[in-house]
């Protein structure tokens, strides 16, 4: 396989896109190293959804360039996969699990022909990683939320994709999802693959992430977890409606593990002010 | 008999078997497509479509003075595709909604077309009568080379659609998905619609712009009801269509000027009905079934779980309690005594005495494990 190391993975480059008047991305820069498993943070409205749509070409920009290991993504889709919202789509859709897992093989398998018993074959294993081979002919309206998730999560997988873009896989899944979703992408990583997540949870970015990148229609900050996840940022992305808890009264021991990161506890709507930092 | 005799008049008598064929061709046509509309909840488009042709044939026959069904139907093709451009049009460049935009769009157009057609009527020549059976639809008017016309243009948007099937498939459930792995989806979009506009025009001469809309959502929403899968909707969607292509064409021409339209329309509504109630898994009748069955085990396990809880302050589990206790536990709600009826013939509970009851061995295991999954 070709060495992509001396390229970003993906490189954003002074991104703006607006509906109407309305700004949603403003000047946007973004590099992404290869090989990092980032999340995507930001307020509702900050835009997450509409930089990964704009980066696979989703959505027009009204200025800027995006590339994928230095060239456009036009060129490089067959290196990307991507995990829509679940909410997306229909799933009363007369169809089943093995057939939308199918669906990501279309790409590869370009127009008319149809896929076969290798499609198949690859979609099954997909079903396996994600734990759900058993349901491969069960309609998908039957399934749950987790559920939908999975079969999304595998239909990125057939892509066999180098980097993946997903929004939101952790919306409204039970634990158990989360957890086996956390591995997979985890897996993901130490096979190489560059994986760029929309994520609403502050508590969890650091547990499951080494990357983040802030937005909120500007990009805030980018860079690893330890670097980057800082109140001062965190107050810059969310405009100061962030409370933290006290963790130096409450659970010195964890934070002793954790010297350089703070956990935000909650998002809260209306403005409670900022708590004491942990480790002052 | 009579099946027989309509059977024999279908292959011998010709303008039968036309009316037949024709009528066979677009409920199979307008079936198939019309799954696509209804998935991707475009069923109002199909209405505005319809609607939409009647200028169009108007003005066909204004232009051409031809009453050549293949002119009338390119000139309804036309207007169709123009009346879909306009209303994607407004959505894209107004804050009107894509509803009200169908509204819009249907009107005008319709009410452009009747005008036109009253000035048709007035003209001075005789070769403008008959143009408002493309109102109501008259499949008695249908001659063989129209059925021939209507089954090659058919044919041929089915085969388009079989030809771009996965593709379809990607465009009606996931278009963000699909336009991602390069496919370009405002393309197949509009090709879609000119499918289903092409379906729809073949339509109108028998059944009329007025109800052709519901030949397109109709027969995709019976076909809903008894599959699970779009492959084999769209075959079941074409066969209802057919069905009631033929059945209401037959209808029509044995009975004095009923307009075609109406019948087949009645005659796909039964097909509807009939989907909606009683289909399995989705039908209005099993549903009830279902949650009857369930209210009735639910009820039964409350009557068990009393007995067991009762029995659980005595040494013996299967020391037995009398009908008044449990009717009050449940407080005189659930049908106590059916249900004790109904676990006596399961084998979990006996009657001790006329009003005593108490849980077989077999029924303090199950109560056990009903006890266990409910915490």
């Amino acid at each position: 396989m070709k060495n992509y190391s001396d390229t970003f993975a993906i490189e954003v480059e002074d991104l703006t896109v607006a509906y109407r008047d309305q700004p949603v991305l403003w000047d946007v820069d973004l590099n992404v190293p290869a090989g990092v498993l980032m999340a995507i943070v930001g307020p509702n409205g900050a835009g997450k959804t509409t930089l990964i749509k704009v980066i696979l070409g989703l959505v027009r920009a009204a200025a800027g360039r995006v590339s994928i290991y230095g060239q456009s993504y036009s060129d490089q889709r067959r290196l990307v996969g991507y995990v829509p919202q679940r909410g997306s789509v229909d799933w009363d859709f007369p169809t089943s699990v093995l057939d939308v897992v199918m669906m990501g093989r279309y790409g590869a398998l370009g127009w008319i022909r149809r896929p076969g018993s290798r499609e198949r074959r690859s979609a099954l294993e997909a079903l396996d990683k994600v734990g759900m081979r058993d349901l491969a002919h069960r309609q998908i309206s039957q399934l749950s939320g987790g559920q939908q998730q999975r079969v999304f999560l595998a239909r990125a997988l057939v892509q066999d994709a180098q980097i993946y873009f997903m929004d939101e896989p952790f919306q409204g899944v039970d634990a158990t999802t989360e957890r086996a979703i956390v591995a997979l992408l985890q897996e993901l990583r130490a096979e190489g693959k560059t994986l760029v997540v929309v994520h609403h949870d502050l508590q969890t970015v650091v547990d499951y992430f080494d990357s983040v990148t802030l937005l909120n229609v500007r990009r805030i900050a980018s860079g690893p977890v330890n670097e980057v996840f800082t109140e001062t940022n965190l107050r810059l992305t969310y405009g100061g409606r962030i409370a933290f808890l006290n963790r130096t009264e409450d659970q010195p021991a964890e934070t002793q593990n954790i010297p350089h990161v703070i956990k935000p506890a909650k998002v809260e709507n209306d403005a409670t002010g900022i708590g004491e930092r942990s480790n002052p | 008999m009579m099946l027989l005799e309509l059977g024999k008049d279908l292959i011998l008598d010709y303008t039968l078997r036309t009316v037949a064929l024709g009528s066979a061709t677009l409920g199979v046509v307008s079936g198939a497509l019309g799954c696509y509309a209804v998935l991707r909840k475009q069923s109002l488009l199909g209405d505005a479509i319809s609607h939409a042709a009647l200028p169009g044939v108007a003005l066909a026959f204004l232009f051409t003075q031809s009453k050549a069904p293949l002119v009338l139907v390119c000139g309804a093709a036309i207007a169709g595709w123009v009346a879909t451009l306009f209303v994607i049009g407004i959505v894209n460049n107004t804050r009107i909604k894509e509803d009200s935009a169908l509204g819009l769009v249907l009107s005008v157009f319709f009410s452009v077309g009747l005008v036109l057609l009253t000035v048709i009527q007035k003209m001075p020549t005789a070769k403008q009568s008959g143009l408002d059976t493309f109102l109501f639809g008259q499949a008695a008017a249908l001659l063989e080379r129209d059925v021939v016309t209507m089954a090659s243009l058919g044919g041929m948007t089915l085969m388009i659609m079989l030809f771009f099937w996965k593709e379809f498939k990607l465009l009606c459930f996931d278009s963000a998905f699909g336009a991602s792995l390069g496919f370009p989806m405002a393309v197949l979009d509009v090709l879609l619609i000119t499918l289903l506009v092409i379906a729809i025009v073949l339509g109108l001469q028998t059944v009329g712009v007025v109800l052709m809309s519901a030949m397109v959502v109709a027969p995709a929403a019976a076909a809903r009801q008894w599959t699970d899968r779009l492959g084999g909707m769209v075959v079941l969607s074409a066969f209802f269509g057919a069905i009631a292509g033929v059945g209401g064409a037959v209808i029509s021409s044995s009975a004095v000027r009923i307009p075609t339209g109406p019948t087949i329309v009645l005659s796909i509504s039964a097909i509807v009905v009939f989907s909606i109630a009683f289909a399995p898994n989705r039908g209005l009748v099993w549903n009830w079934v279902r949650s009857q069955r369930e209210r009735k085990k639910l009820q039964i396990e409350v009557v068990l779980n009393d007995l067991y809880t009762l029995a659980s302050q005595h040494a013996d589990l299967q020391h037995s309690h009398s009908t008044a206790v449990l009717l009050a536990m449940s407080a005189n709600r659930g049908n106590v005594r059916h249900s004790l009826r109904e676990l006596v013939s399961l084998g979990w509970v006996e009657n001790v005495n006329t009003d005593e009851w108490a849980l077989t061995s077999e029924g303090v295991i199950k109560a056990r494990y009903i006890a266990e999954r409910q915490e």
